[in-house]
């Protein structure tokens, strides 16, 4: 325990994580927050999936999934049932990462590119279904009324408060991330991502690692899809469960470095940063996608190992340091 | 006096080849048993079949008495049974400490992260890999690799080592220092059942034979014993006369 | 009772065409292994491809042709540019790649024609039973969808090429220890499968109207066809697409439309799970015991 505590990693998490809450709060400054609001979600979907990408060596394509199941189960307590925030992103992140966990132990009997496919696949077809089930409005989706905001002091004070709610959510993360890569089970995970039949033979439970871990990587982003639709005031299918922010966290993890700790968080970050350029610049508006895109693909040909690869090739001494 | 391990009666078929029919032999403690026979027996089949790689479709495994036919691999190791690969399978971007830490923390008994360090150095020393132990396993000569899949499989801390042609793709003076190793594990206690094409090694380092062949037991016994069964020789010839005559001739 | 008989045959009919696509996208992953995430992308290519030389004034089935050559060309192309060097790699290296081709191609997609419906228009006579119609575009699908499944296989099986192609399929190393020059093969292969994507994205905007996200639900459909025939089974897909037609045909009378896709990736999840080798595979290898 105190050979973690000194390790410089973890005392990076913490710092960005106290950069994240004290900066915006120099002078009240809400379009920061806004904008930091964005980077956190980005940073918490990356740093999430990085656990099945980088660790466990499975390409989840349909991770959005867990972010609009928990904004939808969160919504619809508030709106249905008054449930208070937190409690009610709580148990979407609960429930939707018990589900995770009984599916997972299903489709992860599928290797490799089957699995992927197997999560589009989840995606759209979770998609439909909610498209269809009215308790959820259906298509038409469900709208939040301004009174949700008066438990949390008003919609100025809320929206304060959600925002140091989603930053703790993406502490917590990495935090998350951290010590299951330092821990036994981060050791088995990886383990399943070099080689799972060596894994097995070795004694490694694989069965019931993957299904731990996806369910993992499903809690913390449903809570974060809580939060952020709470925030939005609005929930439907086409946003909860767009294929476009499944993909872009991929590419934020690529880029950044998959497998590493700080690699998912800072593609995340300069991914948005990127992408939030790329969408005020009017002529590029549209080509946020094909511009995610084109980095994707030149960074599996050409640099698979992200920008963390690159910095630990060049001075390996990082590799200790930065994780 | 239980046996160690016990095969009874084991069956494998695949579509339409019958890959292991009716094997049965057992190990006792501490014992070197050698699994020889010609290419296509069904030598390596058989070890996915007893540690849980495959299930079988007739038959039983069992170890210390336990039936573990059909358990997954892990829960074998678990048990005290672990195996190394004809083809090496190391965690090749993990170093070579890392993957010996995965096999002691996976083994026989739940070791902590720490624990299993210690335990994998040990065995790292054991087998000459201290200098390598912050290198990716992938970077290591076949013979590095054969010697980490051996610590990976020991770090486990098993009962029974099933060993898969693990002198393959080694000079002779490696293989003379292999064989020293496989010794002294025997000694540390360990039973081992090996698959092995060198003739000499294994003649020389089993205390019995099992001899293989279309997924059958051709033989067994003594070194001595199956070495000059006329079915044997037959077999690794494919000439009946022939070996009669080799046979006559000794 | 009739009304479901027709429905059926058409679904049959259309679900021809689902096949043909899930022959483009069983070719690429049998010969080198490669999923194409960018399946959807091309059969949505194929589709404005038929659309705009429709509008230059070429009759629609006369653009099926042009349309193959044009596909095949822009398919060796993304070999080239993202497979190329993803061959050998890890399988989650090469589903990125044609994963991000995917996306650059939707992005560009719906850059220049936003999330407008497209329509080509083609009308055939159809042929009338019973008081019902079969639609003469669908007939005329399922045909060329026959002629151009006809031809592949003539190429497959009777030229040097396409043996060229099932032997690097088969075993790539021996294929190159046989004097087969493997990666012009590979960009062959790969350029026939997008040619298919991109034929059956035609003959799909002659059926129905599209847009260009049309193609995640098509892309689905030859994920599903494809491991409901087998990987790497051409013949498998064209069954399994039919299959799935029949499967449509059957449901559509009963439920909304938006309904199948759920249906679809059900039926997807649970094939992949309990028969691993396609359903046409499990049945084959359980006749053989």
């Amino acid at each position: 325990m105190i050979r973690a505590l000194r390790r410089p990693t973890l005392w990076l998490i913490v710092a960005v994580t106290l950069a994240f809450v004290l900066l915006p709060l120099r002078g009240n400054d809400v379009a920061l927050r806004e904008g930091l609001l964005l980077a956190a979600v980005y940073v918490i979907l990356a740093t999430n999936l990085n656990l099945m990408i980088g660790y466990a060596g499975y390409v989840n394509f349909g991770n959005v999934v867990f972010f609009g199941l928990g904004g939808y189960t969160c919504v619809w307590l508030v709106n249905s049932h008054a449930w208070p925030l937190v409690a009610a992103a709580l148990l979407a992140g609960a429930l939707v990462s018990l589900v995770a966990f009984l599916f997972g132990l299903g489709i992860l009997k599928l290797r490799g590119a089957y699995f992927a496919l197997a999560t589009i696949g989840v995606n759209e077809g979770v998609k439909a279904f909610v498209a269809n089930f009215a308790p959820w409005g259906g298509s038409a989706g469900i709208y939040l009324s301004i009174e949700a905001y008066q438990p949390l002091g008003g919609p100025a004070r809320g929206l304060w408060i959600i925002y140091f709610l989603m930053v703790l959510v993406m502490g917590l993360s990495l935090l998350a991330s951290y010590g299951i890569k330092n821990a036994k089970f981060g050791l088995g995970l990886r383990a399943i991502g070099q080689n799972e039949d060596a894994a097995m033979v070795l004694g490694v439970p694989t069965r019931r690692y993957k299904a731990l871990i996806y369910s993992a990587s499903a809690f913390l982003p449903a809570v974060a899809g809580a939060l952020f639709f709470f925030k939005s005031a609005f929930i439907a299918p086409d946003d909860a469960f767009d294929l476009a922010l499944s993909t872009e966290a991929i590419v934020a993890v690529m880029l950044g470095g998959q497998g590493t700790l700080v690699g998912p968080a800072v593609g995340a970050v300069f991914y948005e940063e990127l992408r939030s350029t790329l969408l005020t610049a009017q002529a590029f508006s549209h080509f946020q996608l094909v511009i995610a895109g084109a980095l994707l693909l030149l960074i599996v040909q050409f640099v698979p190992g992200g920008l963390m690869g690159w910095i630990y090739r060049r001075w390996p001494r990082m590799r200790r340091i930065l994780e | 006096m239980t046996a160690l391990l016990e095969v009874q009666g084991l069956g494998k078929r695949f579509g339409g080849l019958q890959a292991i029919a009716d094997l049965t032999l057992s190990i006792a403690e501490r014992e070197i048993v050698g699994l020889i026979g010609p290419n296509g027996a069904g030598k390596s089949t058989a070890f996915d079949l007893i540690n849980g790689v495959r299930a079988p479709d007739r038959g039983r495994v069992m170890l210390r008495g336990e039936d573990i036919t059909g358990m997954a691999p892990y829960a074998v190791v678990r048990r005290g049974m672990a195996r190394t690969h004809q083809i090496v399978q190391p965690l090749a971007t993990m170093s070579v400490l890392e993957n010996c830490i995965v096999g002691a923390c996976f083994g026989r008994d739940d070791l902590s992260l720490r624990h299993a360090e210690d335990v994998a150095r040990e065995v790292a020393g054991f087998l000459g890999l201290t200098e390598r132990l912050g290198e990716p396993a992938g970077q290591l000569t076949i013979a590095g690799k054969k010697r980490l899949e051996l610590a990976r499989a020991l770090c486990a801390r098993p009962s029974l080592l099933l060993l898969d042609e693990v002198l393959a793709g080694l000079n002779p003076t490696e293989v003379q220092r292999m064989i020293g190793v496989i010794r002294e594990i025997r000694d540390r206690g360990v039973a081992i059942l090996m698959i092995e094409h060198l003739m000499q090694a294994i003649m020389g380092l089993s205390d019995r034979i099992v001899v293989l062949s279309s997924g059958r037991m051709l033989a067994e016994g003594t070194p001595a014993k199956v070495a000059a069964n006329p079915a044997v020789i037959e077999a690794y010839l494919g000439d009946a006369s022939l070996a009669a005559k080799l046979h006559a001739r000794q | 009772m009739l009304g479901i008989l027709v429905s059926i045959v058409d679904g049959v009919l259309v679900g021809s065409v689902y096949g043909l696509a899930a022959m483009g996208l069983t070719l690429i992953w049998g010969v080198m292994d490669v999923i194409n995430l960018s399946h959807g992308a091309m059969i949505v290519a194929g589709m404005f491809g038929l659309f705009y030389l429709v509008t230059l004034g070429l009759p629609a089935y006369a653009a099926l042709i042009p349309v193959l050559a044009a596909g095949f060309a822009v398919g060796v192309g993304l070999y080239w540019m993202s497979v190329h060097r993803m061959i050998g790699r890890p399988p989650l290296m090469s589903l990125l790649a044609t994963f991000a081709v995917n996306m650059v191609l939707i992005g560009l997609g719906t850059a220049l024609w936003g999330t407008v419906l497209f329509n080509v228009p083609v009308s055939l006579p159809g042929v009338a039973w019973k008081g019902y119609t079969f639609t003469g575009t669908h007939i005329m699908a399922a045909v060329a969808t026959s002629v151009i499944a006809g031809l592949l296989y003539l190429f497959l099986y009777r030229t040097r090429l396409g043996k060229a192609i099932r032997a690097v399929a088969g075993n790539r190393e021996a294929a190159e220890l046989n004097g087969i020059p493997t990666t012009q093969v590979l960009a062959l292969a790969f350029g026939l499968g997008i040619a298919l994507a991109c034929i059956s994205g035609a003959l799909i905007a002659t059926l129905f109207p599209f847009t260009v996200l049309s193609g995640t639900a098509y892309q689905l459909k030859s994920f599903v066809v494809t491991v409901l025939g087998g990987l790497g089974n051409p013949a498998g897909a064209l069954l399994g697409g039919i299959a799935l037609g029949l499967l449509e045909g059957l449901l559509t009378p009963f439920m909304p439309v938006s309904w199948t896709t759920v249906i679809e990736f059900g039926v997807f999840v649970i094939v992949l799970i309990a028969f691993p080798r396609g359903l046409f595979g499990f049945l084959r290898h359980a006749r053989s015991r």
